[in-house]
């Protein structure tokens, strides 16, 4: 056995099956037990030392606080050891890859976080005076025109605060568009298609428009015998929605002759950018007859997402719509900048604005040096890398899981459950994946397909990674298509073991109560 | 106008049936269909004296997995709909051509069953989804 100086063994001895162990604290190992901070904290106890203020005037008018409102307090270690320890139960890009993919959050250059805390750029105010902040101003600007060069459309609108905001500024541009044509009371049909993102039927609603659904054809595309019995009669249409690639990771093939159907039926052309990570570089909306596109700056341009930050949805505008755009924009004269507030001419009280400033600065900053860091042919690139990883998982995947669909995918592969034994579902194979250390893929999504499983790697995994996690996730799949029944409690290892989902939607608990009060009840 | 003397079920490519008698037909989600749903935590069932033509949305049903609509399967106006899924969801898994019934509607024209399945007809569409 090799030691120390002092005798103390520096190898382990000889390994043996470790034994149910039951620890006296809860936690297990270096995986901290923590309680809800209702539990952790007191009621009674603060945080900060502060003396009572001596013949301070009250200025609340009667409505001072008379009784603790029953907030825990604790110490700034206590509150700092109860949010990382809780921190231990998550899983994150920083851990491991993320089978959602961009849809929740693609990694976060550390670069971006830089430069985004830069203090020109952190510590401004949207009402300072534009003349302090012609640096921020050029910088949306800048970003703008890469916007608009990568999409090859003529206007942007850079305020939308998220997806769903850019596509309630397009949907709301189009509408402009209506009123401006005396059509708004007539045209109110807008199509969607199966495969279209779920927000977009909420939006076309929100705008005052009315669904038709559109169906998806056996190859997971537009039917377009479908598309165009709907059109037959034209003079309701408002437009269209399609997600292009769409939400089965594919790359809508009919799109040139979709638009043009559109626009022949008196109509406009909205596509969900949100897939737009796939094609970056390589195909430009503006030549495909897209009228209005947002663009999820997490999705393709790497800002941090998905409860861990803002969003950012700037929404591109064809010709048609570009007098529609909401307010403000920024303009260049001389090599000064400003931030125009109020349109004149055409359109010029159709929108208004969306938000009370510019847009989601902090993100602005993050995207542009996204872009800058990598240029045109990196950007491209990493959309092409994200396509060649999850056409890499599909092919390795496909052994044994069934792909939705024949052929190539784009930056997302689509299963069905079709391969699972009787009794094993889609739930069971991503509960299992928990155990193997990761995040499961977006489930039972897109509803076209049956148990579906879409999982995006993005460009960003290696190819160790990716046969990581096919060796992981093709061994439960291989378990699934046994009818393994152990499958059916996982997770095992997880801290908390597979949930009631069913009464926690049937009969949800919105309140901490003490402990010895829900005993007694 | 056609009257249905004898209860009979009609079933719809979304999973609906229907049982018609007279000129009320009662709808609800077929057992296939709430089996591919999983575990049924929401039902919102249309107002009394709202009225529907065929194909509109009328109900909506939520489970663990996802939230569909349920279409109208005949136009005619809601005269009674079942308060009792809004506390007890999992009537609609238990019992879901039977209790847990979405509504009745009086139809305003019977020949619009002609093109709704009977259950041999569902039952070979249910093999082919």
């Amino acid at each position: 056995m090799s030691m120390n100086s002092q005798g103390r063994p520096t190898s382990p001895s000889a390994p043996s099956a470790p034994p149910a162990i039951e620890t006296v604290s809860g936690s297990r190992g270096l995986q901290q037990r923590e309680d809800l901070i209702f539990e952790t904290g007191s009621t009674t106890k603060t945080g900060v030392d502060l003396p009572t203020p001596k013949g301070g005037m009250d200025r609340l008018g009667g409505v001072t606080r008379k009784k603790s409102v029953g907030l825990p307090g604790l110490s700034e270690p206590e509150a700092v050891r109860h949010y990382v320890r809780l921190s231990q139960q998550n899983y994150a890009i920083d851990l491991g890859l993320f089978p959602l993919g961009s849809c929740t959050m693609k990694h976060n250059p550390r670069l971006n976080e830089k430069v985004a805390r830069m203090p020109g750029f952190a510590d401004i105010h949207p009402l300072q005076p534009q003349s302090t902040v012609q640096g921020a101003l050029e910088l949306i600007d800048q970003l703008a025109t890469w916007l608009k060069t990568l999409t090859g459309m003529p206007a942007v609108a850079m305020s939308p605060k998220a997806g769903a905001h850019g596509e309630f500024c397009g949907m709301m541009a189009i509408r402009g568009a209506l009123m401006a044509r005396g059509e708004i009371e007539t045209r109110t049909r807008v199509l969607v298609p199966a495969s279209a993102h779920g927000t977009n039927p909420a939006t076309a609603v929100q705008c005052g428009f009315t669904v038709d659904e559109i169906k998806a054809d056996a190859r997971g595309r537009v039917d377009m015998e479908d598309l165009k019995s709907k059109l037959v009669d034209s003079s309701d249409i408002a437009g269209i929605m399609l997600t292009n690639p769409n939400t089965c990771g594919l790359f809508e093939t009919d799109i040139r002759e979709i638009a043009d159907l559109i626009h022949e039926a008196g109509g406009y052309f909205y596509c969900d950018g949100a897939n737009f990570n796939a094609i970056v570089g390589r195909v430009r909306p503006g030549d495909l007859g897209v009228d209005a596109m947002h663009i999820n700056l997490h999705k393709t341009f790497s800002t941090p997402h998905g409860g861990g930050g803002p969003g950012a949805g700037p929404t591109v505008l064809s010709e048609a719509l570009a007098d529609f755009a909401p307010v403000p924009f920024v303009v260049e004269e001389d090599g000064v900048y400003h931030l125009v507030e109020q349109r004149s001419g055409e359109g010029s009280d159709a929108f208004g604005r969306l938000c009370a400033f510019h847009g989601q600065m902090g993100m602005f900053t993050r995207a542009l040096t996204y872009m800058l860091s990598h240029g045109a042919d990196g950007l491209k690139q990493a959309a092409e890398d994200a396509v060649l990883n999850a056409n890499y998982l599909q092919s390795r995947l496909k052994k044994v899981m069934t792909p939705a669909f024949d052929g190539y995918c784009m930056h997302e592969a689509l299963f069905s459950d079709a391969f699972t034994a009787e009794g094993i579902e889609t739930l069971d194979i991503a509960k299992a994946m928990i155990d193997e250390g990761y995040h499961p893929m977006t489930m039972y999504f897109p509803l076209v397909v049956h148990g579906a499983m879409l999982i995006e790697p993005t460009e960003t995994e290696s190819k160790a990674e990716l046969d990581r996690f096919c060796e992981s996730l093709l061994s439960i799949a291989e378990k699934a298509k046994a009818g393994d029944e152990s499958l059916k409690g996982a997770p095992y290892l997880a801290p908390k073991r597979r949930l009631d989902e069913t009464q926690a939607a049937r009969k949800p608990e919105l309140r901490w109560s003490e402990p010895d009060k829900i005993a007694a009840e | 106008m056609t009257q249905f003397t004898q209860q009979t079920t009609f079933y719809t490519e979304d999973h609906e049936w229907v049982t018609v008698h007279g000129d009320l037909a009662t709808v609800g989600i077929t057992r296939y269909a709430a089996e591919q749903l999983g575990d049924v935590v929401f039902v919102e069932t249309p107002e009394v004296g709202k009225t529907f033509k065929k194909g509109d949305e009328m109900a909506v049903v939520e489970s663990v997995k996802a939230a569909s609509d349920v279409y109208a399967p005949l136009s005619g106006e809601i005269i009674d709909t079942n308060s009792a899924l809004a506390d007890s969801p999992e009537t609609v898994n238990e019992h879901p051509e039977g209790e847990g019934w979405f509504c009745v509607i009086k139809f305003s024209d019977g020949a619009e069953t002609r093109n709704l399945m009977d259950k041999d007809a569902y039952f070979e569409f249910c093999k082919g989804q």
